[in-house]
């Protein structure tokens, strides 16, 4: 009798008491029936409330019942790992509603009329319309900023790789990563001061320059990391054998490097399709369909959310399209980065070994 | 090195074609193909440094054609009249406000970001971290203006009620005191921007939060510690300067931030306490929202402001990258 006691008291003492593993998930499921129950109690409509109680709840009621079966320390341990899985959810709550709320309002007027008629004919707060001119301005826009900034990423990235030493490759690194940070409407700004000088009017090609200047530090980041894998017996495998340098860039490291670098410039033409702010300040809106990026106002589809949204004057229909157009946009944009990652995957570039 | 020496002479040497040294140096030289490929590569090089230097000398100039002519104080006036004669214009509520939008979502998105980035390398079961990094990607990968129409549209109104409980209990301070007009104010861009500058700081700080040595963790494991006192012992002081340089990046990002910003907040030239109250600007959401009545003074004074938003986001990022240069030589010295 006595010794039994003695061994059981001998073992807690070594391993201490500890919860069974299902107590986070008990306390969880407890933490959001309460929060539930107070919330609907006190008679709270909104569900951030309900979540911010429920939270609280679960990172308290953590630390409460660990501290007494378990102590102090692994109490502590316990809030840690409760706090890192709520801002988890936390994270994933916002882009969940975003797509969710994108999808189910979007779906409502996208069909192929919106996708091929422009908004020549149609006030802003009349439904019908579509987004055909914004499709045509965003791929002339882009499809321009991508023949510009990519070559000169890649290059820039290939200097920075293969030839750079010395103070001007360092010059030209850390400005890269500066120029990554600047924020859109600046590089709008930049060209918008060169289009005073000039005495210009807003035209799709000047949207297509900021966009480039935003394209090309994304591009020779990535395209540096590809080069960079590429291994250095390739080149010198090419070099002993006579081949010169050009020529061993351009046919050992660049196709041995291209999927990523492929890769790369989608994602950055993904990104700069998102981009409003230039394309406000330089290419400036228009309702009707301009095929000319040289002349005229423009289009662009992130363009065409923001004003449909701004000129709508609490219409529904302007929301309508305006969550239409998010959901092409968001539709492209994901499109491409799906693609890009999957080009990454399948022609990654073959360390050896 | 003897070759590399040489490679800039050219391809053929007429002083001393015979010599074993003269073979050496036309084989070593530059060919026009070489030369061609190096001066396209670098001169890329070049044009990006001189497009920095463009936009900087560019700003300026039509910065300062502006302020020469403004009949207010650019630092200190309380006024944005561009279109009316004498101008008056100044950037005080428009950097006032930039610096209490940025600093709400620095202070909701590095915890949080920091936190997911744990989970990402530390606490999430292995079949989990992959997709959860993936998903954290998405966020990124979403154009900054559907973020704008979601906030104004979809977050703004569910805010209400979070605006009546921070008003019954925390009123009295002033700062988050709220007379229920909607909920289109500093703290709710905060809200916006902390979701948007997430992935950026959690991805870099992930990044960081890989190297740490697995000596130093598996040394605190072999002491007894606990998870968490394993990421407070070896993990957070490891990763520090990662992780202050990734909020750095972040800021950069909230402090430029355009439409999520102009689509949310309904701006007022004034400077407020409280911060649920709308009114208020920032130096981006200015610019979008002035620019289309703007007549051509008016633009140049946009771009004065967009010059000191320049600035600023220069600095901020200039500061990031140091840390991190300084933190890579580091860690790769420990390797």
């Amino acid at each position: 009798m006595s010794t039994a006691a003695v061994t059981d008291k001998r073992a807690s003492s070594l391993r201490g008491a500890s919860l069974p593993t299902w107590t986070p998930w008990a306390i969880a499921a407890g933490s959001i029936a309460l929060g539930i129950g107070i919330s609907a109690a006190a008679g709270l409509h909104s569900s951030i409330q309900w979540a911010l109680i429920a939270g609280l709840l679960f990172v308290l009621g953590t630390y409460g019942i660990a501290a007494r079966v378990e102590g102090r320390r692994q109490a502590r341990d316990r809030v840690a790992t409760s706090f890192v899985w709520v801002a988890f959810v936390v994270a994933v709550v916002p882009l969940v509603s975003l797509i969710w709320v994108t999808v189910a309002r979007g779906v409502k007027v996208l069909d192929l009329y919106f996708l091929t008629h422009s908004m020549g004919v149609v006030a802003d707060t009349e439904p019908g319309g579509g987004i055909y001119h914004a499709i045509i301005g965003s791929l002339e826009q882009v499809g321009l900023a991508t023949v510009i900034g990519a070559p000169i990423g890649v290059l820039t990235a290939i200097y920075l790789v293969e030839y750079g030493r010395g103070r001007l490759a360092k010059a030209v690194t850390f400005f890269v990563d500066v120029m990554t940070g600047i924020p859109s409407i600046v590089a709008g700004l930049f060209i918008l001061s060169l289009m005073l000088i000039f005495k210009m009017e807003p035209f799709g090609f000047a949207g297509s320059l900021a966009l480039a200047i935003l394209m090309m530090p994304v591009v020779v980041r990535s395209t540096e990391e590809m080069l960079k894998l590429v291994p250095n017996e390739l080149r010198e495998a090419s070099l002993a054998l006579g081949v010169p340098k050009w020529r061993t860039i351009l046919k050992v490291v660049l196709p041995t490097s291209i999927g990523g670098i492929t890769t790369g410039v989608m994602l950055a033409v993904a990104r700069i399709a998102g981009e409003t702010a230039p394309v406000l300040l330089l290419v400036f809106g228009n309702p009707f369909i301009n095929n000319n990026p040289f002349e005229g106002a423009q289009a662009s589809l992130p363009l065409y959310i923001y004003q449909q949204f701004a000129n709508s004057a609490g219409s529904g229909a302007a929301y309508d399209r305006a969550w239409a157009a998010s959901l092409t946009l968001i539709a492209f944009v994901m499109i491409l980065n799906l693609v890009a990652r999957g080009i990454a995957r399948w022609k990654a570039p073959k360390t050896g070994r | 090195m003897d070759i590399s020496t040489t490679t800039d002479a050219p391809p053929p040497t007429p002083s001393r074609p015979t010599t074993a040294e003269g073979k050496r140096t036309a084989r070593g030289a530059t060919r026009p193909g070489d030369r061609i490929f190096l001066g396209l590569s670098r001169g890329s090089g070049i044009l990006l440094l001189v497009i920095m230097a463009a936009i900087a000398v560019f700003l300026t100039y039509r910065a300062a054609l502006a302020i020469g002519k403004d009949h207010g104080s650019f630092l200190t006036t309380f006024e944005w009249n561009t279109n009316v004669l004498p101008p008056t214009f100044g950037i005080a509520v428009l950097a006032f406000g930039t610096i209490v939008s940025s600093v709400i979502a620095m202070a909701i998105a590095v915890p949080v970001a920091v936190a997911i980035a744990l989970f990402i390398t530390h606490y999430a079961p292995r079949r989990m971290s992959g997709p959860v990094a993936y998903v954290i990607d998405l966020l990124a990968a979403v154009p900054s203006i559907v973020y704008g129409l979601w906030g104004a549209l979809v977050l703004v109104p569910h805010m209400n009620g979070l605006y009546g409980w921070l008003n019954d209990f925390f009123g009295w301070t002033g700062v988050f005191s709220w007379q229920e007009g909607a909920p289109r104010s500093m703290l709710t861009v905060g809200i916006l921007l902390s979701i948007m500058i997430l992935p950026i700081i959690t991805n870099v700080s992930r990044e960081v939060f890989r190297q740490v040595p697995q000596m130093h963790e598996e040394a605190a494991l072999a002491l007894g510690a606990t998870r968490w006192e394993v990421i407070r012992m070896s993990v957070l002081p490891f990763g520090r300067s990662g992780v202050i340089s990734a909020s750095m990046l972040g800021l950069g990002r909230a402090l430029g931030e355009t439409m999520a910003v102009a689509t949310v907040l309904s701006p007022s030239f004034d400077i407020q306490a409280s911060l649920l109250d709308p009114g208020g600007g920032t130096f981006a959401q200015n610019i979008a929202s002035k620019f289309s009545e703007a007549n051509e003074f008016g633009r140049d004074a946009l771009i004065a402001s967009g010059l000191v938003l320049f600035v600023i986001t220069l600095v901020v990022n200039g500061a990031a990258r140091v840390i991190i240069a300084r933190r890579s030589e580091y860690s790769g010295a420990n390797a």
